[in-house]
């Protein structure tokens, strides 16, 4: 958990994540199932993000856990 | 037709406010009457008499029924009616509806939907407002506005530079890039804004003693509908959590807010404000509830003021979005949802599936 992106924090298997970079007006999303990609319009993004997996297919159905968020309450 | 999600739970009241007299309040277009029995349960009924509907709330709590200040029908802790006056027989229908109530983390949590569909494990934890290592200060403030503007506030704190400035606002806030993420199964949204270099506003630098700048880490973790919960971190500019995720040089204060729809133009502002420092200094105290409470009201005012603006605007007035309202947009997209998933029948159980 350092700098201004911070790694990620839930831990189920679904989980979507936007990353705006730094220094850019970019927004990167990355899809649960691996894929990613980047745009400038929020609603743009979350809607390809969502439209897994019309829009984008990793070979992956299943999702994948990341590491237990430290301070997240509900399991 | 209400915006708000119904079989979800949401915060009546913090638990300090529920003695044994009878309080009014109305939760998701419910008036609802609450009180606490001898023996320290707190009671949720319809502040409604099935007679001629006289509130119960300005009726009569003995020992633990509700004797109605009108003509006296007699409610028990369920809203059975134990007595009617001048005859023996009880009408079959004479019952006031029960809300189901958990008491959890100093809050009340009443089920809004029906009843069998309730499940406790679903009540979201905020375990610092009820725990020896944090001292809390806690408010509530009623808000002339629909929940979801709330919601729209907390999730995008980038307005803290311009809303709050002086309070909890600085440049870096709105400057400062995010993270957002979306757990869809456990219906989370958490956004992240880690200033690693930041002036310390006078919230944090009076409460804290820190004069310099400083790391400031804002870590919003909402469970939507109704409570939303700020990880905030403090510490000087350079100092970092250890490996092992210790962080004794840090100061933490967990902001927490429960938005409970009261009606479908007013909110329930709950705000709560626990540290993990000067735990029994009263001016640090004092000093945190003052302040907290004028910046939820300086977002009372422009909420408020939105809301008259929401109300008469053409159908089908279209918004601009950008890359802060990220978790904003999340939000409204799991409210939607749970709006659906709450309308709809239940889901058969495997035994009356028909499959
Ligand atoms: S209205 Fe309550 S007893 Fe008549
Ligand atoms: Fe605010
Ligand atoms: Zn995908």
């Amino acid at each position: 958990m350092t700098g201004p992106s911070p790694s990620r924090m839930l831990a189920g298997r679904h989980v979507y994540r936007v990353v705006s970079q730094l220094g850019t007006d970019l927004l990167v999303g990355h899809c649960w199932c691996g894929e990613e990609r980047s745009a400038e319009d929020p609603i743009e993004l979350w809607e390809w993000l969502l439209a897994h997996p019309e829009t984008h297919d990793a070979n992956s159905a299943a999702g994948a856990a990341g590491p237990p968020g430290d301070r997240l309450v509900r399991t | 037709m209400p915006t708000w999600s119904r079989n979800q739970w949401y915060v009546a009241a913090y638990s300090a406010e529920i003695s044994h007299e009878l309080f009014a309040r109305t939760i998701c277009g419910e008036p609802l009457v609450l009180y606490r029995t001898t023996g320290g349960d707190v009671v949720a009924l319809e502040d409604r008499c099935v007679h001629r509907r006289y509130p119960l709330s300005k009726s009569h709590l003995i020992d633990d029924t509700i004797v109605c200040g009108y003509h006296g029908f007699t409610y028990d802790q369920c809203g059975t009616c134990l007595a009617a006056p001048g005859q023996k027989r009880i009408p079959r229908t004479a019952r006031v509806p029960a809300f189901t109530i958990v008491e959890q983390d100093s809050l009340v949590w009443v089920w809004i939907g029906d009843n069998d569909r309730s499940d406790e494990a679903l009540i979201p934890r905020a375990p610092w407002l009820d725990s020896p290592e944090y001292t809390v200060v806690r408010g509530m403030e009623p808000l002339q506005a629909r929940y979801e503007l709330l919601v729209d506030n907390l999730l995008d704190l980038s307005h803290e530079t311009y809303l709050h400035g002086g309070y909890i606002g600085t440049p870096e806030v709105a400057q400062t890039p995010i993270t957002t993420e979306v757990d869809e199964d456990a219906g989370v949204i958490y956004v992240s804004r880690h200033m690693d270099d930041a002036a310390c506003p006078p919230f944090y630098a009076e409460s804290t003693g820190i004069t310099g700048r400083i790391a400031r880490w804002q870590d919003i973790e909402y469970h939507p509908p109704c409570l939303y919960l700020l990880h905030s971190r403090i510490a000087p500019t350079g100092d970092l959590p250890a490996d092992d995720g210790t962080d004794d040089h840090a100061f933490h204060v967990e902001v927490v807010y429960a938005i409970t729809p009261e009606t479908e133009h007013s909110t329930h502002d709950f705000w709560m404000v626990a540290r993990d420092f000067a735990l029994a200094d009263q001016h640090v105290s004092d000093f945190l509830a003052e302040n907290n409470r004028t910046v939820v009201l300086q977002d009372v005012v422009a909420l408020d003021v939105l809301e008259t603006i929401v109300e008469g605007e053409k159908e089908h007035y279209q918004e601009l979005s950008i890359n802060i309202d990220t978790g904003g947009l999340a939000a409204r997209r799991l409210l939607k949802r749970q709006r659906e998933a709450g309308e709809a029948a239940p889901e058969p159980t495997a035994a009356t599936s028909t499959r």
